[in-house]
């Protein structure tokens, strides 16, 4: 299990094939990995957006995702998870989020990504902040999933 | 007893700084320790609170040494 937050852009697919390959207690083992990937866009609310600033509470950002991650190992008895986190300045076009669960078969894999996805944007506190044509604003809410 | 008290996001920006230390009171809730420091405003709706760094309910009575935090809804992912 692997939680990280980055405060400079990041390759998810990149990222995904050098966890695996440094998990030699995967190989062999898993028959499904699920992959999220969440991405900035250029729009929000019918508007043009050209950058975002993602702002997080330190130390409990980290406990919130570890408690996440190790309730969908264990719920779907996963062999791995890996979440990776933007916080900073984004671009339109940069990942923010890369969540990856590996289990034997598919279903497990499916549902703990959801999961995983789900329960962070309801629970891990990060904040965005868009610059807008017409200045900063913080989003108020999520979109619903 | 001393509790230290952190704002996050447009809740930090609209009230214009990020900490406060409160002397507070024994049996003191997490609703009190914000009407101690922000005496007239009303804590904006949707506000979530967290003590030491979890999710906490307007009543939940805060200790010596407690970190209380206010926010907007969160918006990662």
């Amino acid at each position: 299990m692997n939680i990280e937050l980055r405060d400079a852009p990041f390759e998810p697919l990149a990222e995904l094939e050098r966890h695996q390959a440094s998990q030699d207690a995967l190989r062999g083992r898993y028959g499904a990995t699920a992959i999220f990937v969440g991405t900035m866009r250029d729009f929000n609310d019918g508007e043009p957006v050209r950058g975002m600033t993602l702002e997080h509470y330190p130390g409990m950002t980290e406990r919130h995702l570890r408690r996440i991650v190790e309730t969908a190992i264990q719920e779907w008895s996963l062999l791995d998870a890996l979440v990776i986190h933007r916080v900073g300045a984004l671009r339109p076009s940069d990942p923010i989020v890369l969540v990856a669960a590996w289990s034997a078969h598919r279903a497990a894999a499916f549902a703990a990504c959801r999961f995983i996805m789900e329960e962070l944007k309801a629970k891990a506190p990060f904040w965005k902040r868009e610059d807008a044509a017409a200045g900063t604003r913080w989003v108020e809410r999520n979109t619903p999933g | 007893m001393s509790i230290q008290v952190k704002y996050f996001a447009s809740l930090r920006d609209r009230l214009g700084r990020a900490e406060d230390r409160l002397a507070a009171t024994e049996g003191m809730t997490v609703a009190a320790v914000w009407t101690a420091l922000w005496p007239e405003t009303p804590l904006p709706p949707n506000t979530l609170a967290a003590v030491n760094m979890e999710y906490a309910s307007p009543g939940q009575l805060v200790r010596d040494g407690d970190e209380v935090a206010f926010f907007p809804p969160v918006t990662g992912g």
